[in-house]
This record gives C-alpha cells, sequence and structure tokens, in this order.
C-alpha cells in the first residue's frame, strides 16, 4: 500500500512537471479584482445602479430577474423606483433597452447578454472578474480607430468607453516585446489623451521576454481612483448576477459538510464494532 | 393453492409465503454473499459507483421537468434551473458533478482492475460487461453534454459527429443520420436528448445488472488474487469469505461518508472546478456561426482525444510500421500455420492501406478515429492479453507494477494534453503517448510472462482490526 502511495505521488508529481512546462501563454498580465467587494453589500448595491443606468442600455441580462437584487439587500419598492426604467416589473428579467438589430448596426455586432458574463470569461489563464476589471480600466483613445477608443484587454474592441467622463483623459504607454525575424524587439507606444500615437522601436541585445505590458497616466488621479472603485463594484455585480446562490451555496456547504463529518465519523465507529469479529 | 413454507413469522412471514424470491435474492447477494475478508480501499469504487448512477438517475429526472430540449430554449431553461427552479442549482451541480465523479469512480474502478488481476479467468465476462458498461458511460456522458446548448455543447458534438464522417463509404451519410440535419440542429438536440434521458440509461442499468449477477456467479477477486472458493470449512463456506451484510455494508457506509465529503466538497465550493468539470465556454450560447478558438472536450475523454489528434500523416508511417513489425511478432509467436499466416496477412494488408504513400491508402483522419476507438475498446482484451502466471501486482515481478504506474503515467499525460491547444510539443508528446499506450497493451502477452513471480500464499493475508 506505502509503495501504492509513493507510486501514485510520483505519478502525480510527472504530470505536474509536465503541466508546468506547458502552462505560460502570451497576452497581457490581468489587473487583480478586489474579491473582497463580492461579499460588501454597498459595493454589490452600487455596481448594480451602475449596471442599470449604464450597461443596460445596450446589453441585457436576460435570464436575471429583477428581484433577484433582494439577496444584495435591495427591496421590491427600490428596485422599482430605482432601478428599473420604463414599464418592467419587478418579476421580469433584466431586457434591453435598445433593440438587438440596432445594437448590430451601432456597433456591428450585438452587444452580448451579460447574465454569465464573469463565467464565459474566465478561462485556464485567468479569472473573469479579472478580466473584466481590466477590461473596463483599460481603454484608451486611439484615432486611428473609427469610435475613438481602444483596449490594452481586448484590442479593436466593438464597444467604445461609455464611463469615459467618470474616468477622465488619460495617457497610454503599451510596451510589447517580440520576436522577430531581426531578434528581440520593444515597440513602446505612447497615446496621448486625445489619441494620438507616437511609437518607437528599439531593438534588444540577446533574449528577453515575450508579452504586453500596459500604464496609464490619468490626468486627474483621483477621479480615475475613485472610478477603479466603481468598476471594481460593477464587476462585484457582474460576479454575483452570473451566479446568484453561490452566497447560499457556500453557506448551506459548510453545514452539509459538518454534517458529513459526523456521519463519516459514525460510521467509521460503526465499521470498526463489526469488524471486530472477523479475525 | 398452498403457500411456501417460510420460516418467518408475521409479516415477513405472510410476505415470504407469497413471494420467496427477495429472500432468497437478499440471501444469495447481500446476507450470505461471502466477500473475500481482505478486500481493501481499492474495493470501495464498485459501490460507489452505483450511488453515483442513482445519483445520476434520481437529478436527472428532476432536471427533466424544466429543462427544455430546444434549441431556442435549452441553454436559457438550464439557467432557468440554476436560478429560478427552487433548490435548481442544487439538482443542476449535483448532476453536473456527478458526471465527473462517475469517470473518477470508474477509472479507479477500473484502475483496481489492473492492479489485481480482476479481469482474469474466470471473471471475463465481469470485465466485458464493465466494458460495456463504460462505453455507455461514455454515450451518456456524450449525449448529454449536447443538452445545455452552449457553445463547448455545441462544437463538441459537431467535432465528435463529424469524425464518423471520415468513416469510408458511409461516413458522410452516416453522421448526417446521427445529426438528423447537415450541421447540429435542433433535431440532433432533440435525438441527443432521447439517447441521454431513456436509451442509454436502460441499457446501461441492464448492464449493471449483468455485471453485479456475473460477479456473484463467480465472486469477488481479492488484493491477493486468490480463490477464496478453493478453501471452505465444514458448512461450504469460504474460510477466508465473509457475509457481504453486515460486514461490506458498513465499510462502504464508511466509504461513501469519505466520498460524500470530496463530492459535496466540490459541489458547494468549486462546482466548476476550475474549469474541468464546467467548461467555462459553455457559459457561452451555442453559436452556429462562431467557431470557439480551441475545443477541448471533457477532462475524461482527452486521453483519447489526445489520441486521436495524434495521428497525423506522417504518424502514419509509424503506425503502418508498428503493425506490420506486430504482425511479424504474430507470425512467430502462433504455432498453428493458420494463425501465423493469418495474422501475418492481415497486418500487412492493413499497413498497406495505413502508409500514406500507397494507392489504397485511407485519409489519416480516418485512422485517427480508428486509433481513437481502439483505445477505448482495447480494453475489452485484457483477460485475454495479460498472460502473467499471478493474478495480483502483489505477486507478480516488481516490475510489472512500475509497467502499470508508466501507463497510469501515460494516460494522465495524454489527458492533460487533449485539455491544451494544438502545438507542436503537445503533438509529439500525444504521439510518443499513443504508441506507449498501445504498446502497454499489445506486448502485454509477452511482458507479461516475463520475470519471476513471488510464490502466492494459500490463505489471504490480512490483519484483524
Amino acid at each position: 500500500m506505502k509503495k501504492l502511495i509513493s507510486a501514485l505521488l510520483l505519478a502525480a508529481g510527472s504530470l505536474l512537471a509536465a503541466t508546468a512546462h506547458a502552462a505560460g501563454g502570451a497576452g497581457i498580465h490581468m489587473d487583480r479584482f478586489p474579491v473582497a467587494k463580492t461579499k460588501d453589500l454597498a459595493a454589490l448595491q452600487n455596481g448594480a445602479r451602475i449596471f442599470a443606468n449604464h450597461c443596460l442600455n445596450c446589453h441585457g441580462a436576460n435570464l436575471m430577474r429583477w428581484n433577484r437584487l433582494q439577496d444584495i439587500g435591495l427591496s421590491d419598492a427600490q428596485i422599482k423606483d430605482f432601478l428599473i426604467f420604463g414599464d418592467q416589473k419587478v418579476g421580469d428579467t433584466m431586457k434591453v433597452a435598445a433593440d438587438a438589430k440596432d445594437g448590430k448596426a451601432w456597433f456591428g455586432k450585438t452587444p452580448p447578454d451579460l447574465s454569465v458574463i464573469v463565467r464565459a470569461r474566465t478561462s485556464f489563464d485567468y479569472k473573469g472578474t479579472d478580466y473584466l476589471y481590466t477590461l473596463l480600466r483599460g481603454y484608451y483613445r486611439d484615432n486611428s480607430v473609427a469610435h475613438g477608443w481602444n483596449n490594452v484587454a481586448y484590442p479593436n474592441i466593438a464597444m467604445p468607453h461609455i464611463l469615459w467622463e467618470q474616468q477622465g483623459p488619460r495617457e497610454a504607454t503599451i510596451e510589447q516585446i517580440a520576436h522577430t525575424d531581426k531578434g528581440y524587439v520593444r515597440t513602446t507606444s505612447v497615446y496621448d489623451a486625445a489619441g494620438n500615437v507616437t511609437v518607437k522601436t528599439e531593438p534588444l541585445s540577446g533574449h528577453a521576454k515575450e508579452g504586453i505590458e500596459f500604464s496609464f497616466k490619468p490626468a486627474d488621479p483621483a477621479k480615475a481612483r475613485k472610478f477603479d472603485e466603481d468598476v471594481a463594484d460593477l464587476v462585484a455585480y457582474l460576479a454575483f448576477m452570473t451566479d446568484p446562490s453561490a452566497t447560499a451555496r457556500t453557506r448551506i456547504g459548510v453545514w452539509v459538510l459538518v454534517f458529513l463529518v459526523f456521519f463519516t465519523a459514525l460510521a467509521w465507529w460503526m465499521n470498526g464494532k463489526f469488524w471486530r469479529d472477523v479475525k | 393453492m398452498g403457500l411456501h413454507k417460510t420460516q418467518y413469522t408475521g409479516l415477513a412471514g405472510w410476505f415470504d409465503a407469497r413471494m420467496p424470491t427477495v429472500m432468497v435474492e437478499y440471501k444469495k447477494h447481500l446476507a450470505e454473499y461471502y466477500a473475500p475478508k481482505n478486500l481493501n480501499f481499492w474495493y470501495i469504487f464498485g459501490s460507489l459507483s452505483i450511488v453515483v448512477l442513482a445519483i445520476q438517475i434520481i437529478t436527472g429526472i428532476f432536471l427533466t421537468m424544466h429543462y427544455k430540449p430546444d434549441a431556442r430554449y435549452a441553454f436559457e431553461s438550464v439557467e432557468y434551473i440554476m436560478r429560478d427552479v427552487p433548490g435548481g442549482w442544487f439538482i443542476r451541480y449535483m448532476h453536473s458533478t456527478g458526471a465527473s465523479a462517475f469517470f473518477v469512480v470508474v477509472y479507479l474502478h477500473m484502475f483496481r482492475g489492473l492492479l489485481y488481476g480482476s479481469y482474469r479467468k474466470p471473471r471475463e465476462l465481469i470485465w466485458i460487461f464493465g466494458c460495456l458498461i463504460f462505453l455507455c458511460l461514455m454515450g451518456e456522458a456524450f449525449f448529454g453534454y449536447l443538452l445545455p446548448w452552449g457553445q463547448m455543447s455545441y462544437w463538441g458534438a459537431q467535432v465528435i459527429v463529424n469524425l464518423f464522417a471520415a468513416i469510408p463509404l458511409i461516413g458522410p451519410d452516416l453522421s448526417v443520420l446521427i445529426r438528423g440535419d447537415y450541421v447540429v440542429s435542433d433535431a440532433t438536440l432533440n435525438r441527443f436528448f432521447a439517447f441521454h434521458v431513456i436509451a442509454i440509461p436502460l441499457v446501461l442499468i441492464g448492464l449493471v445488472a449483468a455485471h453485479i449477477l456475473a460477479l456473484h456467479d463467480v465472486g469477488s477477486n481479492n488484493p491477493d488474487g486468490i480463490e477464496i472458493k478453493d478453501r471452505l470449512d465444514a458448512n461450504g463456506k469460504p474460510l477466508d469469505g465473509i457475509p457481504f451484510h453486515p460486514y461490506f455494508t458498513v465499510h462502504d457506509i464508511y466509504g461513501l461518508g469519505i466520498f460524500l465529503m470530496a463530492f459535496f466538497g466540490v459541489l458547494f465550493f468549486f462546482p466548476e472546478m476550475g474549469g474541468y468539470f464546467l467548461e467555462w465556454n459553455n457559459f457561452i450560447p451555442a453559436d452556429p456561426l462562431t467557431t470557439p478558438a480551441h475545443i477541448a472536450p471533457v477532462w475524461y475523454f482527452t486521453p483519447y482525444y489526445s489520441i486521436l489528434r495524434a495521428v497525423t500523416t506522417e504518424f502514419m508511417w509509424v503506425l503502418a510500421i508498428g503493425v506490420a513489425a506486430y504482425g511479424v511478432l504474430l507470425f512467430f509467436a502462433f504455432r498453428a500455420p493458420m494463425a501465423k499466416y493469418l495474422s501475418l496477412g492481415i497486418a500487412l494488408v492493413v499497413a498497406l492501406v495505413m502508409l500514406p504513400v500507397s494507392p489504397i491508402a485511407l485519409d489519416p483522419k480516418f485512422w485517427g478515429v480508428v486509433a481513437m476507438g481502439a483505445s477505448v475498446m482495447i480494453f475489452f482484451g485484457l483477460p485475454w492479453l495479460d498472460q502473467s502466471p499471478a493474478r495480483s501486482m502483489r505477486y507478480r515481478p516488481g516490475w510489472h507494477f512500475w509497467m502499470l504506474m508508466a501507463f497510469v503515467v501515460v494516460f494522465l499525460v495524454l489527458g492533460y494534453f487533449g485539455t491544451q491547444p494544438p502545438s507542436p510539443a503537445n503533438q509529439y508528446t500525444s504521439q510518443v503517448g499513443t504508441i506507449l499506450y498501445f504498446a502497454f497493451f499489445l506486448l502485454m502477452p509477452w511482458w507479461s510472462r516475463m520475470g519471476e513471480p513471488k510464490p502466492v500464499p494459500d490463505r489471504v493475508t490480512f490483519a484483524a482490526h
């Protein structure tokens, strides 16, 4: 048995070595979403407000009922008075204000439904919350794009920067190290607040790590910090909406496991009692 | 009409007089079914797979009450179950976690068979029924995976059904017959639903019954791989056997407790299991116009998927030479002239159809499907491939055990690379893995006979609790 356990550990170890070798793809490094926000009711409510006021104009959340917002501490009256525009009922799902056809005409593609967006955007490389937190704070002015906005997390994104007034103007620096036929090259693109780009290319000697780094210089840092907070609240709300039962699930789960510990201890004791006569 | 003479009194007596079958079967399968007393940890997974089967059937019934097998509503109805049906998320996560748990316990159950030679004579039929159960389980998982109608459901089904199109002559028509359409569509969803909820479960339950009945006829193997029925006491009961009930029922309840802790630990805290139990891309509704960049099956299919992807035009050379060499090996191995020439002839013809430069070569895609199918079907052959004098790894030469562990590593590595996007490193690893995978089985008649087995004891090794 001991030999077997050590053999299994060895097998697991060699598998881990194989996976470590294969992991580590290219692309940008996502910012960390402040996870504590998902347990903060005030943040979730603020996120719901931003969602209803801004996102719902073009995106729907067709799988999410308004009255499910009771789970984040809102009453039916509050939902109706402060969040719902138009004639939707609290028992309805969050329908989009704009027509899907209009969306397609305006943006080139129908804005996706956001009900399960956090799960849909998760991958083996990053969490959906980190991705959305980076995406919504990753816009920069770029005159080469028709609607004037580009994004570090989603290059040539169809969605313009809806909340730009809340964030204020920023200067973006994107530094890309890539392997070309002339060896490793670092390309630094600086986009000023008006969207004009200055590109600088320099060859690197020897081996370098490929990837993209980015940084922003906001005109009003305090305003940009407040915006980061709001985006974190919004992403917390999106995370809640993607799996509204999560809170209840983990709460019940603890009790189920506590019960199972007692059950298993009892079963172990009973097993010992019976097996005592087996010689 | 006289009643059956019963030894029981009261209600049990009334019942037994009218239906004696119940007590007879209860004794045969539980109270007087003698199992070896040295069964260890590895023997828990058989009963656990029955538990998981029950979980899947019961949760499946409740899911069917709310799920809509219609391409327009399928995705929405699954989320409706998760959000609006009271307790629906619990039922759905039970079913999705149960699907993966089923494969976990079945793989461990099969590993036990390889470890202690449980498939050896006289248990070949149990093993064959088990392999058929495994095939059904794969079918059940494949059909069920389309039902949530997400991107991975849709494109996974598309990829797998397209494989059938690679079969010469009948392929294209066959794939249309399976789909009921030229692409995966509402028609496909409806027929897969029918297969998933009624056709396969019926067959599955029948096979499980056959598996258990066959087991109870010959009795369980044990970690020592010796027959307890060879040594009986004065009453004709095996000396090393103890009644299944209560001894192994209490054992199994204890094991069930530990299993449920793991099962509910996943269900309540990591229901997606990092994207392995519920794939992230499957939260995007199926879109026939947008092919995902990377289509990966769920983890339990990935070893075979790697083997499928390993077969390229260049790799056909390796396969063709391998098949021809195996034919030569069989030629020298067999004594009877008929078997000698037949095996060599078949191998050479197959090699000729495999060789990319030959005029009658078939598409490598077809051979990929054959290799994938063979990698699953080869398990059926184990009772005859394994020629070791000792049944259990305990009494086989030490390096046999390490051969088995090497196979496990190959299986896991193939599984891991099956989840990853294609790349040259991935392809090379999968090809080496494919060769090792088949070598383990096909060369078993030779390597399992080699080495010095250790002396097998007369009685099972057992230390009292």
